[in-house]
């Protein structure tokens, strides 16, 4: 029970002073009108509504997830407010989950708009919903674990801000959000294959178009690897690194 | 009395620097034990080893018989910690951070809420806490820091200087309630470069410096080893500006009393005897300065903390 109210006060903190403020949720909502709207007028009628939404989905989850925590955990730690959770008597583990889980949530919600927009108001179809869901979630999982694994690296704000652009931007080329991995140079492609959220696209493509380059099963297993591997190091990390 | 925290060999080193060297000490059961040293001694760090935000490169750390090294998360339930800077959240209003913390300890919500009234009221902070903390003053926010420390009741507190940098009513009031939640049970671990901080709260202190403790006693014994000292401070309106040469030749005037100049309109003399002040004060006049005041100082821990570390006050406050 102890834990539990740790877990759910850390998330509300987070959820009520860094998430919910109205630039975050203006991000949320504006973001993904913007990339919408430049396709639109870019490609005009001839794209496939259907090829975008992946991207368009991937792309509002990866950009709201990993800057907002890398950029939280580096201003807490900066301002020494982290110092609070490391001298509670609560398990790494357990106050980590309480941190990544609004930017999960966060990403959740940045990815309602594109959805809604794609499959309600412009009727994209969706073959899968339920794999859409699990390939939303996994993707909001592993975009903030990344951004975990960059508020590790960085000491200061600015350094989050552009560790997190350094994976984002190359991400949308080599993860197949608008351009299919497997249409991608060979050279390039062993980069894709070791990006996790490669295999969340894919998970979006099928779910939406059936189109994909690995069975979404596969995916999904890569893709909670992944997200173990990268929870499991970033805590290794902030023992090694904030307790010194 | 009962052994609350044990060090035993303490060693501390970043990249090949010593921090903390080999120290040991014990604090008891309702004691407020100071830890009192220059900046960079080695103080914050011992707290850190000691609360578990540093690794210990050697040594062991038993709090309340735990190891502190195997059992961190245990240990930290019955400690509260105030740093030497204000680690609350900016954004959020001080009932909010106390109602917070006490999360963190998995009070639940009601008792929470009472808890950071009470010390709110304790604090008399009660009209501010629907503040937010970034809008408190900086004594504000350290009595808030140090209420946050408060909220699960821990049976330790470890205070690293808790007065530094805030304004005099502040200090006083901060000093006040370390001695009521002393008096309450609570044992004190404070860190200071106050000696005088040292001497007004502490039962017992050790001298740290270059992370090495030179001594730990009560603060009674270590006044005790001066009580046959005799110090004297001359106020007096200098000649020229250049006094630099007077503790010297007041020497050698006086061979049985060691001078030294506090300011460069103070000098303060030390001797085993009463000293006979008025052949100084003529030899002042004779060499053309005009003496203000002469005051006979009793012997503080400032003292004996210049004694056992060769460390001059002035110095370690600036």
């Amino acid at each position: 029970m102890k834990p539990a109210i740790a877990f759910w006060n850390i998330l509300y903190k987070d959820m009520k002073n860094y998430y919910l403020k109205p630039p975050n949720i203006s991000w949320g909502l504006i973001f993904p009108f913007a990339w919408m709207g430049m396709l639109l007028i870019k490609s005009g009628t001839a794209f496939s509504i259907s090829e975008v939404f992946p991207g368009i989905v991937a792309l509002s989850i990866l950009f709201g997830t990993t800057s907002m925590l890398s950029v939280t955990i580096t201003f807490e730690r900066k301002s020494r407010s982290f110092e609070r959770l490391l001298l509670a008597p609560l398990k790494t583990e357990l106050l980590i989950l309480g941190k990544i889980t609004g930017a999960i949530l966060f990403g959740l919600f940045n990815s309602i708009i594109p959805i809604l927009l794609c499959a309600g108001i412009l009727k994209a179809p969706v073959s899968n919903w339920f794999l859409l869901a699990a390939g939303v979630i996994l993707l909001s999982v592993i975009s903030t674990l990344l951004g975990l694994f960059i508020s590790v690296a960085a000491t200061e704000v600015f350094e989050a801000q552009t560790y997190s652009n350094f994976f984002r931007f190359p991400m949308i080329f080599l993860c197949g959000l608008f351009i299919p991995v497997t249409a991608l140079p060979q050279l390039l492609r062993p980069l894709s294959y070791i990006l996790p959220v490669t295999y969340g696209v894919d998970v979006l493509h099928y779910s939406i178009s059936e189109s994909h380059f690995l069975p979404p099963v596969t995916d999904l297993l890569i893709l909670a690897a992944f997200s173990m591997v990268l929870f499991y190091f970033s805590i290794y990390n902030i023992r090694r690194k904030w307790i010194k | 009395m009962e052994t609350i925290i044990e060090v035993k060999n303490l060693k501390k080193s970043y990249n090949g620097l010593i921090a903390v060297n080999r120290i040991h000490f014990r604090v008891y059961r309702g004691e407020i034990f100071g830890f009192l040293g220059p900046n960079g001694a080695g103080k914050t760090t011992t707290i850190n080893m000691l609360t578990g935000l540093a690794r210990i490169t050697e040594g062991q750390i038993f709090l309340k018989g735990k190891d502190v090294t195997r059992n961190i998360k245990s240990v930290q339930k019955i400690i509260g910690v105030v740093p030497d800077e204000n680690n609350l959240y900016e954004e959020l209003s001080g009932f909010d951070n106390l109602c917070f913390c006490g999360a963190l300890y998995g009070m639940r919500k009601k008792d929470r809420e009472k808890r950071a009234r009470e010390l709110l009221n304790l604090f008399g902070l009660d009209n501010a806490g629907r503040r937010k903390f970034s809008e408190y003053s900086k004594g504000m926010k350290r009595k808030l820091t140090l209420a946050a420390a408060l909220m699960h009741e821990p049976e330790i507190l470890f205070l690293d200087e808790p007065t530094t940098g805030i304004d005099v009513a502040s200090v006083r009031q901060i000093r006040k309630l370390i001695r009521e939640l002393n008096r309450k049970g609570a044992t004190v671990f404070l860190t200071t470069h106050y000696i005088e901080e040292a001497e007004r709260l502490c039962h017992r202190v050790a001298f740290i410096d270059r992370g090495k403790i030179i001594t730990t006693d009560t603060v009674e014994k270590l006044l005790d080893a001066n009580r046959d000292t005799h110090l004297v401070d001359i106020r007096f309106k200098p000649v020229s500006n250049d006094v630099s040469q007077l503790p010297e030749k007041l020497h050698r005037r006086f061979p049985d009393i060691s001078c030294t100049l506090k300011d460069s309109g103070t000098i303060r003399l030390t001797s085993r005897q009463v000293p006979d002040i008025a052949p100084v004060v003529n030899y002042l006049a004779s060499e053309g300065f005009f003496v203000l005041e002469a005051r006979l100082i009793k012997p503080t821990l400032e003292e004996a903390f210049v004694k056992a570390t060769g460390i001059e006050v002035d110095l370690m406050n600036k």
